[in-house]
């Protein structure tokens, strides 16, 4: 595979097919852990962790997973990296792990993942899997990143617990609510949405 | 008497306070999917309330034996086997017995493994270390918050259908905003419990 192809199936994962705002896949964790700009970054490259690793082993098993078992099979594969992923976070950073929570487990039944596997990994070669799930990843990591950040900017007047206003400013505290969090991501997919309609508007 | 009281404060808090959709952020996936209709919402609900009430008494069993040999770290692994287990008797169960609403969810049935709520619940029972009759009555009660919240959710998306909408907000977006909007209401349940 060439040079070209992997750029754009790198690129593909972050902008053509963003697995947040394009896809709308993986909407849970989404919701739930962007209350602080640091938690958003910390599922992201949790699940960027894993998306890589299972690519990779699927990828490398393609032709020895029976196609009628493949959904299970996977779905192990996938446990198995996220097992990992909880046990590092518990011993080396306890903050975040005690943050996100319950949502590390559950990184297991990310739709983002298992789709990646479905679709890409169990066709296509190593090296191409490993490029996909580190696109598809950071595309993830941006828009949790970017939802995070917002929602903590205007219910916190903070962003990655740095204070942005001075004394007299008062949070929206709807925002890091659980509302906050389907209002933002509402809106955020349609502003996505106004945005590319508009460029093919021009382009036709 | 101050059991029944403890357990319908129990109750009242998985379906309203601690909606499953609305407050804590699991299963939002067949939430947006699975809205469009109320008939099949309801199906829907029932097969996850199903699924989520064995799953709850099933994981229960598994994680005293994983617990007892010293494996706890296994429970996410094997959780997730019995629950895709599960799921797979539900549909060969809902494609016998009603093969129209077998049709109309479609994809969303196997998908249920997938669904955050049930994984999620089961290891919520293992965090607050429930005894199984607690885990049991958990899975089904938050379950049936589960249902309350997509069933209203598919009586508004009916009426949303007929009504004006920016072009950009159509589909998923206004869906996140309508969501937005119940969730405020659910806030007002937070001083009940």
């Amino acid at each position: 595979m060439g040079k070209k192809k992997l750029s754009s199936v790198f690129l593909n994962g972050i902008l053509t097919e963003n697995p947040t705002f394009r896809l709308v896949l993986g909407t849970c964790p989404t919701l739930a852990v962007t209350t602080a700009a640091v938690n958003g970054i910390g599922m992201g490259l949790a699940a960027t962790f894993v998306l890589i690793g299972s690519n990779v082993v699927i990828s490398l098993l393609r032709n020895v997973i029976p196609s009628k078992v493949r959904i299970p099979a996977f779905v192990v594969v996938i446990c198995t990296f996220v097992t990992i992923v909880q046990m590092l976070m518990q011993a080396f950073i306890p903050s975040l792990y005690e943050s996100l929570g319950l949502f590390i487990p559950l990184i297991v039944v990310n739709c983002i993942i298992l789709a990646r596997a479905e679709a890409f990994a169990s066709k296509n070669t190593v090296i191409a899997s490993a490029v996909d799930g580190l696109g598809m990843g950071l595309g993830f990591t941006l828009a949790l990143t970017l939802i995070a950040s917002i929602r903590e900017i205007l219910g916190n007047g903070s962003v990655f617990g740095i204070q942005l206003f001075g004394e007299s400013f008062q949070p929206m505290l709807l925002m890091i609510l659980p509302a906050g969090g389907f209002l933002t991501f509402g809106l955020m997919i349609g502003l996505v949405n106004f945005l590319s309609e508009r460029t093919a508007k021009r382009e036709g | 008497m101050e059991h029944v009281g403890k357990f319908l404060l129990f109750m009242v808090s998985c379906v309203l306070t601690n909606n499953f959709i609305f407050a804590k952020f699991y299963g939002i996936c067949p939430f947006l999917g699975v809205s469009s209709k109320v008939e099949t919402a309801m199906g829907m609900g029932l097969a996850v309330t199903f699924v989520m009430g064995l799953a709850s008494l099933f994981t229960w069993a598994v994680y005293q034996l994983l617990a007892a040999a010293g494996l706890e770290y296994l429970n996410t692994i094997s959780f997730i086997l019995i629950i895709a287990g599960l799921v797979q008797f539900v549909e060969m169960f809902i494609k016998k017995s009603s093969p129209s609403l077998y049709k109309s969810l479609g994809i969303y049935l196997p998908l249920i493994t997938t669904n955050c709520a049930v994984l999620g619940v089961t290891l919520v029972n293992v965090q607050e270390s429930y005894g199984v009759v607690y885990s049991v009555f958990n899975g089904i009660f938050s379950a049936l918050g589960f249902m309350l919240a997509i069933v209203l959710m598919a009586g508004v998306r009916e009426r949303l259908e007929s009504s004006k909408i920016p072009e950009c907000l159509k589909g998923f977006p206004i869906s996140l905003i309508t969501a937005g909007l119940m969730s405020i209401a659910f806030l007002g349940f937070s001083g009940m419990v």
